[in-house]
Order: structure tokens, then C-alpha cells, then sequence
């Protein structure tokens, strides 16, 4: 009521006294002093009724409703998108029960349920259902609900998921002796343990004590990583020195030519060293085999619902659990489990299982990488245009070119890049410096080094464009306090200009990175590849192999979600990838945020 | 007011100098002659001539917008940094006309320190900002710059309040702390001149009078050129006083003279409050 009450007479009083178009204009236009005239003619109540007008444009309401709806949308769209990442990413790895439903025409699928929807069953779908469902149908205008399970034992059924339409379905259960087991290879497999081998002996199903299950399992998963040691690493070590043996010959051979001593004396020396070598390989050969022999001896029966069995080794084994015989705390062991797995492990089938440590390692390098190399660039260019360079039409340009590269599609970077820096760059490096490895190309092809100099193409404008506002915003009077202290301009810009432009080229660079860590299309084409044989780091000199192909989260997403063999089944991993980016991307912001403002606290202005 | 302006410019034309300041003993130390300066195509001085006492105080009144501070900020070429300036005539500073091209500028505004209107400390430790003309010298050794650092503050009279806190920022200081800072670091490198442009318009009265004893301490030493609008303080601290107009030197002579009776009628318009 009492809110009302002063809009009413306002609009009471523009009743009363309505205002001459022609007032306005003379108000409007020849400014302050015919205002006053105007006020001197004019009876007081004209005024106030130009007033009254004027006051909805004075007070700007609509364009605040404006600006604030905006913001809200934009705020619900942000959280929208954040919520829906998040919840899918949080709740993937949460094992779910199985449940074995039982179809009316006596079919029984086991899986977990991984959606429901409602839908329209089409007349020909409809044929053979009972009346009574018929009704419900009808009485539902048409629709009918179905349950989409996801099935696993994709060897045996050639799909990893099917549909229960609910007036099929003639009882669903949840049997406590069924298995959820994780393979490492055709994904996961749904059913009974019919029996247990463990050191030869046979044990039947219903036997089987968990604690020894997860025991025999533990130490199969331990065998499993002995073997994977020697193969990767001490396999891979005399690999490594085989090859590089092998460019040493080849270096020399290229240098000296066939038929010199050197080459003699070199060639001798390979052969030798090789021999020695590959003594190592028989070696670990039969320690592999030994373990894989103790490992045979350990092995498992399971049956799916349907009775068909499948025989494998425990160490073939990922994880394994009752799955509807778990209790709270068992579930959160699994939950982390796979969390832990994901994180820290190699991916596996074709990247829609296993973890992404890899493609973490990739994207943080390939960021940081690019940073070290748009930060110094951008500074620089920055610092020419905005202190240097003579302001005119040519600087113009320069700007409006820098702002507009901004627009060009990141797809058209990554062409520049392999075209330009693996292409051009990179061949010519190969040439000179590794002629030996050739045709084998080293830096003439996609790698993380041209990746990350794509990336700093892509966002120097970003960089540019921040450093110069920076550098504007430096008020004059400190230049010239500092000029007039007999420094010269660089000892002004050094030791003045810069840091304080410091915090605005870290939002800069801030913003440069979000971009930067985001960006999959070029990337695709300048050295990211699905699965990377090696790290771009690791213990052989000289660690950092800026040469080397590598993973990177934001193409993992777009790889298993568009290119794996079932989309469905790479959701959920789309989901923790995209989540998993998101938080990296945001833990770098934190860093920089932090730096900047401890930098910013630097300059907060005094009160006086 | 208006047409009067335009009166006054034409006749400004044919003017001469009032000229009769107090002489130093120890000579000048700025010989400015027929200079004149132009911004692109405005021509902000016109011809003008005057020689700046050693060790005493001088004073540049005039109305806004006269070029006081062009004036000024020519003395230590500071106006270089603005694109398309122009210049003709002759500054010299004991001697050296400043606008010979073996004269370095980095080299002439260690000379002249110089005091802006607002207080502009760097975003630094006091003792940073007080030692910055020797860090620009490179000078590292630490005895010197601690030395230099106190014997500037006692001189800007800012020791006793400040001498606690050398490493906190300058930016914490008060706005009157903060320009007796910058005066600190304006004569931390021992210049001969110190030039300032409005050193009080930011300050109240009290600091105000703190800045104005300091003047008349430092003048022991150097010589200081100061723009000013506050007549009482021209009249207060300086020894001899220029009166500009639209560019012009209208009449330099001792501030006692030139207050009480001044040569010119324009100056006693503008002294006595009649226009400006
Ligand atoms: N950067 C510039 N470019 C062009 N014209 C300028 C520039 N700076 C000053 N001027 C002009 O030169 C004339 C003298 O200016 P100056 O700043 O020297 O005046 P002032 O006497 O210091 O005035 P105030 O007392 O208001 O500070 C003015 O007419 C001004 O408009
Ligand atoms: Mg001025």
C-alpha cells in the first residue's frame, strides 16, 4: 500500500499538467542557460511537470532491469552448464546395484540401470502387448516408459546396453550373488562367479569367501604391474639405448661415410653393445614368463545371466564387487577407487576406460609451455606499440590487425602451425640437428612444443590487448616523476611502468590461459594425438621432450565422446574429463589470481 | 571579462619586461633569452627573457592557462615528451644552453629536481622512493644510499616521522608526507635547481606551511623556481617574483617591489585581484 502511494500522485500530478512537447526540446537542446530563462517564464507547476517526465529517464530504472536480467541469465546459464558438469562428473563412479529383470516373454537381462525415459511406442511395437498395459498406454496419451540397462559383456552380446520397456517386464530383482567386474579389456562383465582357481585349486562359486577373492585379486594386480614394469620400463630402457646406439652408428655413417675407419670402429662397437643388450631382453623374458606362469595358475569362472561363462585371469581383472551385496562404506571404497584409477592410471579400451594422468600431464605442459612463451612475446609487443612505437595510422593498424587475429577460427592456427612450425620450422631443425633419425621426423611433426607456440599465436592478441590497457592505465605523473629523476625511459618503464602494469598483464595472462587450456581444434592438427606412446617427461635425458606428441584433456573429451565405439558408454567419461578440466583450468586461475593480487596490494593508493 | 582578454592581447604585443630583480650575489643560474614555444601550432611563450638568481627563490604567478608551467617544465625539457613541440631562443643553465645536442637530457634533469602539483610517490618503500635518482645512477653501496636517504629526509623535514618506517610503502604516507617525500627524492641526488610546479594545491594549510619552511631552509642551498597561485605564498617564500601573461613576462622583479608596487598595471590587476 505505502509503496504504491507515491507512484499514484506522480502520475496524478502529470494528469493535472501535461507537458508541451516544444518545452522539452527547449530544454534539451540550448542547454543550461535556456533552462533558466525557461524556469524564469515559465508558472512553477510546468516545471514540475517537466520534471515528473523526466524523472523515468533521469533514474535509468528500465536499463537497470536490463543489466540486472542479463546478468541473471547469464549467471543461470553459467551455473546451468557448471551444475549439470558437475553432478555428472561427481556421480559416474558411484557403483550403482544390478538388477536382473525379468521380461515377459521369459528373456533376462542383468545391468545397471543407467537412464529412464518416457517414450512413444510405435502400433508395430504395441502388437504383442497384453491389454492391460495396452490400457495403461492409453491412459497415458500414448507413452510408456523403458529403462535403459547397461548390460557389459560386450565379447558375448555384442552391445553394451539395452532398453527394458516396463510393460515388458515382468519382475526386476536384485540378486545379492551377483558380480560387477571390471576388465581390462571388453569392459565390464555382469554375472556369477561359478568358480575360483586359486593356485590350482578349484573352489565353487558359492565357496568363495570375498576376503580371499580380493586377496588372490590383489596379488594378481600386483603381478600384473611386475610384468608391465619390465616391459615399459626396463624393456623400454634398453630400447631406449639400442636406439640410441643406432643414431650414434647412423651419425657417423653420416659424417664419415660407409667405408671409413670410423664408421668400422663405431659399427663394431654397436654390434658388440647390442649383443650385450639383447642378452638383457632373455633375461627379463623369462622373468616375465615365470611371473605369467604362477599367474595362470589363478584364474576365475564367471556366467552372465543367460549361462554362458567366460573363463580369465584374475589379473585380467581391474576391480571386482557385489555389486547389490555393498554396503555404504564398500561403495565409497569403489567410488574412490575408481577416482584413483582414473587419475593416476594409463587409459585403456580405446580411452573410454582406465584414467587420463597422461592427458592431465599434457594439458598442464602444453599450458604451462605456452604461457612462458606468450607472456615475454605479448609483454614486448605490448610495451613497442603502447611506449615506443610513434602513435599514428600505422600503429592503428597494427592494433585493429592484433584485435581482429582474436576472431580468425582456431582451426586456421592449427593449419598455420603445422604448416608453418612442424612443416617449416621443424624440418629445417630435423636437417641440422637429427639427420640421423630421419626419415623418422623429430620436430618435424605435430608436438608439444609447436602446440604450445600455436596456443601462443592464438591468445597473444589476448595478451596484447591487456598489457596495453595496463600500460595506459599507468598514470602519467609517475613517468614523469621518474623522468625527472634523471632516468632514462627503459629505467621508467623497468623500474616504474611495468610493475605497476604488472596485475592488469597478468589478467592478461590469466585469460590467455583459460582460452589457451580450453582449445582443442588446433590442437588436433599440431600435435595431440588419442593415445601418446610416451610422456613428454620422463627420465631420460634431457626429461622434457618438447618434441613428443602428447594427450590433452579437452581432445580426450571430444574423443570419447564422438569418436569411441559407443557414445553412450563414453558419457559418463565425458562428463569427469570435461569436470576434471574444468578444475585444473580453474586451479591454475586460483594460482595467477593469488599472484596478481599479492602484486596488486603492492599499488593500492594511500589515503590522504 | 571576455573582451577584456582580447584587448589585453593585442597590446601584450608591444610590451617590455618590467624588469628589476634582486641580484645574487653568486650570479645567475638560469639565463633564459627571447625564448618562445609552441605546442603543434599553439604558441604558449612568446619571447621571453629573464635571468633566475642563484640560491634564491623565484616565483612564476599568472593566471591559469599563461604557461607557467610550460615555462618551467622547459627548464628541464620536460615538454620533450610531448609530441610536436617547437621551440626557438636560448636556455642555459650556468652556462650550457640545454638544447645542445651534446647536452644528454637524462643527464640536464638530474640538475634540476622537480616537484609536481600532486604528490606522485612510486608505489615503493620510502627508502626506495628517496634513493630512485641514485638506483638510476646505478649506485648500490648501501652506506651511501642510507646516508643519502636520511640526509634527504631531514632535509624535506620528514625524518623524525618516517625514519621508523623506511621499508612500508609510500603509498601509506599522508598526501603533505607524500610531497615532502617527493621533495626528499627531488634533492637526494644533490641538484643545483629545484623546480616546483604548484607543490601546495593538494595540501592543507598546515602542511602548507610546513613545505614553505622547508623552502626557506633549502634555499640555503639551492636555488628553486616555484609556480604558485597563492599570492600570500609567492609573496612569503620568494625572493623575487615573475608576473606572465598569455605567454608573456610581463614583470620579473623582487617580490617585495612587486607587491607592494609593482611596475606594470596588469600586475597590480592581477595582485590586486582584479582579474585572473
Ligand atoms: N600538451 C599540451 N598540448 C597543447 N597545448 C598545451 C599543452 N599543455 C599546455 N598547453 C597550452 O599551453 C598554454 C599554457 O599552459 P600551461 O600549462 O603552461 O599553463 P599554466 O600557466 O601552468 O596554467 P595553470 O596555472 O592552470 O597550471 C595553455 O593555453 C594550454 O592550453
Ligand atoms: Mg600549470
Amino acid at each position: 500500500m505505502k509503496a504504491k502511494e507515491p507512484k499514484k500522485r506522480k502520475e496524478k500530478k502529470k494528469a493535472e499538467m501535461p507537458v508541451p512537447e516544444a518545452d522539452l526540446d527547449n530544454y534539451m537542446e540550448p542547454g543550461p542557460e535556456a533552462a533558466q530563462t525557461l524556469e524564469a517564464e515559465k508558472s512553477p507547476p510546468g516545471r514540475t511537470g517537466l520534471r515528473a517526465s523526466l524523472d523515468f529517464k533521469a533514474r535509468g530504472e528500465p536499463f537497470v532491469w536490463i543489466m540486472g536480467g542479463a546478468l541473471a541469465l547469464g549467471v543461470l546459464m553459467i551455473i546451468g552448464f557448471l551444475a549439470l558438469v558437475l553432478w555428472n562428473g561427481i556421480v559416474t563412479f558411484y557403483p550403482g546395484p544390478v538388477e536382473v529383470v525379468t521380461l515377459k516373454n521369459g528373456q533376462r537381462i542383468a545391468g545397471e540401470p543407467f537412464r529412464s525415459e518416457s517414450f512413444r511406442p510405435s502400433d508395430e511395437q504395441l502388437k504383442g502387448v497384453d491389454p492391460e498395459s495396452r490400457r495403461a498406454i492409453r491412459e497415458a496419451d500414448g507413452f510408456a516408459s523403458r529403462t535403459l540397462y547397461r548390460i557389459g559383456n560386450f565379447d558375448i552380446y555384442n552391445e553394451d546396453f539395452k532398453w527394458a520397456v516396463a510393460h515388458q517386464v515382468a519382475r526386476t530383482e536384485t540378486p545379492p550373488g551377483i558380480f560387477f567386474v571390471e576388465r581390462r579389456e571388453w569392459g565390464p562383465f555382469i554375472g556369477f562367479i561359478k568358480t575360483l582357481t586359486l593356485d590350482g585349486r578349484r573352489i565353487p562359486g558359492e565357496k568363495v569367501s570375498l576376503d580371499a577373492l580380493y586377496a588372490a585379486h590383489d596379488e594378481a594386480v600386483d603381478r600384473r604391474e611386475a610384468v608391465r614394469e619390465i616391459e615399459v620400463d626396463e624393456i623400454g630402457a634398453i630400447n631406449y639405448y639400442i636406439e640410441e646406439d643406432r643414431l650414434a652408428l647412423r651419425r657417423t655413417e653420416l659424417d664419415y661415410g660407409k667405408n671409413s675407419a670410423e664408421y668400422r670402429t663405431e659399427k663394431e662397437k654397436f654390434e658388440r653393445q647390442t649383443k650385450e643388450r639383447r642378452a638383457g631382453f632373455a633375461v627379463l623374458k623369462k622373468r616375465i614368463s615365470a611371473i605369467n606362469q604362477e599367474d595362470e595358475k589363478y584364474k576365475i569362472t564367471l556366467t552372465e545371466i543367460g549361462g554362458r561363462e567366460k573363463r580369465l585371469r584374475l589379473s585380467e581383472i581391474v576391480r571386482l564387487y557385489p555389486a547389490n551385496n555393498l554396503s555404504l562404506f564398500g561403495k565409497i571404497g569403489v567410488y574412490f577407487s575408481r577416482w584413483g584409477e582414473f587419475l593416476t592410471d594409463d587409459p585403456r579400451e580405446a580411452n573410454t576406460e582406465g584414467g587420463v594422468l597422461p592427458a592431465i600431464f599434457g594439458t598442464v605442459m602444453m599450458t604451462l609451455l605456452m604461457v612462458v612463451f606468450v607472456a615475454p612475446f605479448g609483454v614486448v609487443t605490448a610495451l613497442y606499440l603502447r611506449e615506443y612505437a610513434k602513435q599514428g595510422t600505422l600503429v592503428s593498424i597494427v592494433r585493429i590487425c592484433v584485435n581482429n587475429l582474436a576472431g580468425v577460427p582456431s582451426i586456421v592456427y592449427g593449419v598455420f602451425g603445422l604448416g608453418f612450425f612442424a612443416y617449416t620450422i621443424g624440418i629445417r631443425i630435423d636437417q641440422l640437428f637429427y639427420p640421423e633419425k630421419l626419415p623418422n621426423p623429430t620436430f618435424g611433426t605435430g608436438g608439444l612444443l609447436w602446440a604450445s607456440l600455436t596456443l601462443a599465436l592464438l591468445t597473444v592478441p589476448v595478451v596484447i590487448v591487456a598489457t596495453e590497457e595496463a600500460l595506459a592505465a599507468v598514470p602519467r605523473s609517475m613517468r614523469e616523476g621518474s623522468l625527472a629523476c634523471g632516468a632514462s625511459k627503459w629505467q621508467t618503464i623497468r623500474n616504474i611502468v611495468l610493475p605497476q602494469a604488472m596485475p592488469g598483464i597478468m589478467t592478461g595472462l590469466i585469460l590467455a590461459m583459460a582460452r589457451g587450456a580450453g582449445e582443442v581444434a588446433p590442437l588436433m592438427l599440431v600435435g595431440v594425438v588419442k593415445l601418446a606412446p610416451e610422456l613428454p617427461f620422463d627420465s631420460f635425458f634431457p626429461f622434457l621432450h618438447p618434441e613428443r606428441s602428447f594427450m590433452h584433456l579437452g581432445f580426450h573429451v571430444y574423443d570419447v565422446g564422438f569418436q569411441s565405439r559407443n557414445s553412450e558408454a563414453g558419457k559418463p567419461m565425458v562428463f569427469v574429463t570435461t569436470l576434471l578440466l574444468i578444475t585444473i583450468i580453474a586451479f591454475m586461475n586460483a594460482f595467477a589470481i593469488m599472484v596478481r593480487n599479492r602484486l596488486r596490494r603492492k599499488f593500492v593508493e594511500g589515503q590522504f | 571579462m571576455v573582451s577584456n582578454a582580447v584587448m589585453s592581447e593585442q597590446e601584450a604585443e608591444f610590451e617590455t619586461t618590467a624588469y628589476h630583480p634582486v641580484e645574487s650575489e653568486l650570479g645567475s643560474v638560469i639565463d633564459i633569452e627571447n625564448f618562445s614555444f609552441w605546442y603543434s601550432e599553439k604558441q604558449a611563450l612568446f619571447d621571453n627573457t629573464m635571468k633566475i638568481q642563484k640560491e634564491l627563490v623565484t616565483a612564476l604567478i599568472g593566471p591559469s592557462g599563461c604557461g607557467k608551467s610550460t615555462l618551467l617544465r622547459a627548464l628541464n625539457r620536460m615538454n620533450d615528451l610531448i609530441d610536436g613541440i617547437r621551440s626557438e631562443g636560448k636556455i642555459a643553465i650556468e652556462g650550457t644552453d640545454i638544447h645542445d645536442p651534446r647536452v644528454e637530457v637524462i643527464e640536464l634533469r638530474k640538475r634540476l629536481g622537480m616537484v609536481f602539483q600532486k604528490p606522485n610517490p612510486f608505489p615503493m618503500s620510502i627508502f626506495e622512493n628517496v634513493v630512485y635518482p641514485l638506483r638510476v645512477d646505478g649506485i648500490r653501496d648501501r652506506n651511501l644510499l642510507e646516508e643519502t636517504c636520511e640526509r634527504s629526509l631531514r632535509d624535506a623535514a620528514l625524518w623524525d616521522e618516517v625514519s621508523d618506517r623506511l621499508q612500508d610503502n609510500a603509498l601509506g604516507l599522508s598526501g603533505g608526507q607524500q610531497q615532502r617525500l617527493c621533495i626528499a627524492r627531488a634533492i637526494a641526488s644533490e641538484p643545483e635547481i629545484i623546480l616546483m610546479d604548484e607543490p601546495c594545491s593538494a595540501l592543507d594549510p598546515i602542511a602548507t606551511a610546513r613545505i614553505e619552511d622547508l623552502i626557506a631552509q633549502l634555499k640555503e642551498n639551492f636555488s628553486i623556481v616555484i609556480v604558485t597561485h597563492n599570492m600570500q605564498q609567492a609573496a612569503r617564500v620568494s625572493d623575487n617574483t615573475a608576473f606572465m601573461f598569455l605567454g608573456r613576462l610581463i614583470e620579473y622583479g623582487e617580490t617585495k617591489k612587486i607587491f607592494m608596487n609593482p611596475m606594470n598595471v596588469r600586475t597590480s590587476d592581477y595582485i590586486t585581484g582584479r582579474f585572473g
